[in-house]
């Protein structure tokens, strides 16, 4: 008994504060988006219209990803271009 | 071929999420190319138990209104090759969902995956309604207490008539597997739970498997992790016996613990 209730113990502290963590960095940016983390529909769409004024692009080839970070989240986008060239943009929010 | 599956219960906090996420890492463990969609709109919880809460962009709402198409919606597991999960919207409510948006997703879904599984809100309302909605087939997740076991008979009601395929003339009615979670042997044995049979005998359809009471599953929701992944938990072994089961394979249904047996246990089990 013992013998194994310390790393027991040990290892529930660490799920614990992995779950507490992150639950504050969730909920940071959850709070922070306010109701509406809904613009990025509109993102979206905005960057499309952007690069159809200069490219020929639909909505099917715009790939957008997110990753919340503590001290950074990354938002990544995508587009594929006729010709299979990529144009990449990445941006720090 | 591929097969809509509702996660339902009626009750909440009986283990629909917990079960959902194992259900769909067990299924793309086995090499079926999998998504879990989560239908409770307003309160998302399965990126969270899944560990992909960080990269949620749009949503389940995102794709049913056309701001989103599917593809860029589904959130692909980092473990899993072929696990997937459709988050839901945090910030809409059920009225967003409409049964034509969720049916044509579910179309669209239907020729990527092999398996399309539904987490469904508590409740009987629109959210869980469309969730069984479209299904093929249900797990109805009941724990072994008189509310749940009330309100699982409940909904089993529901999915006999208010579903598609009840709707429709001529094909086979959805099948509905019984999987009873959060079972405590101890406690059974005591008096103080119903026991399987006891379960069994109420709401009389074929039982998918029991999954213990066991505190690795909130080890594993605590680090976003489906409960099959941990090697050392029962009740993750125990899912991946259901999962097997509905795969078709015949493993008859054992009950495990936690511990593994002690001398008291042992002891005690001989003068039982
Ligand atoms: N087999 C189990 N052993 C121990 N706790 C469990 C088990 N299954 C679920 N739980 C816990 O029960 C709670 C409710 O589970 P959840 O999956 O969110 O239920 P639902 O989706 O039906 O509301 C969670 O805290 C979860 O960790
Ligand atoms: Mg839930």
């Amino acid at each position: 008994m013992n013998m194994f209730s310390f790393p027991l113990r040990a290892r529930k502290l660490k799920s614990a504060q992995t779950a507490k963590e992150r639950l504050q960095i969730l909920l940071a940016h959850e709070r922070s988006d306010g109701s509406s983390p809904d613009f990025l529909p509109t993102l979206q769409r905005e960057i499309l219209e952007v690069v159809k004024r200069h490219m020929q692009v639909d909505a099917d080839m715009v790939d957008i990803k997110l990753e919340r970070g503590d001290e950074l989240s990354s938002l990544e986008i995508n587009i594929e271009l006729p010709g299979a060239q990529k144009l990449r943009a990445t941006s720090a929010r | 071929m591929s097969k809509v599956i509702v996660i339902t219960s009626g009750k909440g906090g009986v283990g629909k999420t917990t079960t959902s996420a194992a259900i769909g890492a067990a299924l793309a463990q086995r090499g079926y190319k999998t998504v879990v969609i989560d239908f409770d709109v307003g309160l998302r919880n399965l990126d969270m138990i899944m560990g992909c809460e960080r990269r949620v962009v749009f949503d389940f709402i995102n794709v049913i209104q056309g701001d989103a198409k599917l593809k860029q919606a589904l959130i692909k597991d980092k473990r899993l090759e072929n696990l997937y999960v459709l988050p839901t919207s945090q910030t809409r409510d059920k009225d967003a969902l409409t049964q034509e948006g969720v049916g044509q997703v579910l179309d669209e879904l239907r020729e990527e995956f092999d398996y399309i599984i539904c987490d469904s809100p508590a409740g009987i309302e629109r959210g869980a309604h469309l969730a069984m909605y479209y299904a093929d087939e249900a797990i109805v997740v009941t724990n072994p207490e008189v509310s749940s076991v009330r309100d699982s008979d409940r909904v089993l009601g529901l999915l006999n008539s208010k579903t598609l395929r009840a709707e429709s003339d001529g094909r086979e009615p959805l099948k509905a597997h019984l999987l009873l979670t959060r079972y405590d042997p101890a406690r059974v044995a005591k008096g103080e739970m119903l026991n399987v049979d006891d379960v069994l005998e109420i709401l009389a359809i074929p039982l998918l498997g029991i999954i213990p009471e066991s505190p690795t599953v909130l080890r594993a929701s605590n680090v976003g992790m489906p409960v099959v992944l941990d090697d050392k938990s029962v009740a993750g072994k125990a899912y991946e016996a259901a999962v097997a089961r509905l795969d078709g394979e015949q493993i008859a249904v054992r009950i495990d613990t936690e511990q593994k047996a002690g001398f008291l246990q042992r002891l005690l089990r001989k003068s039982a």
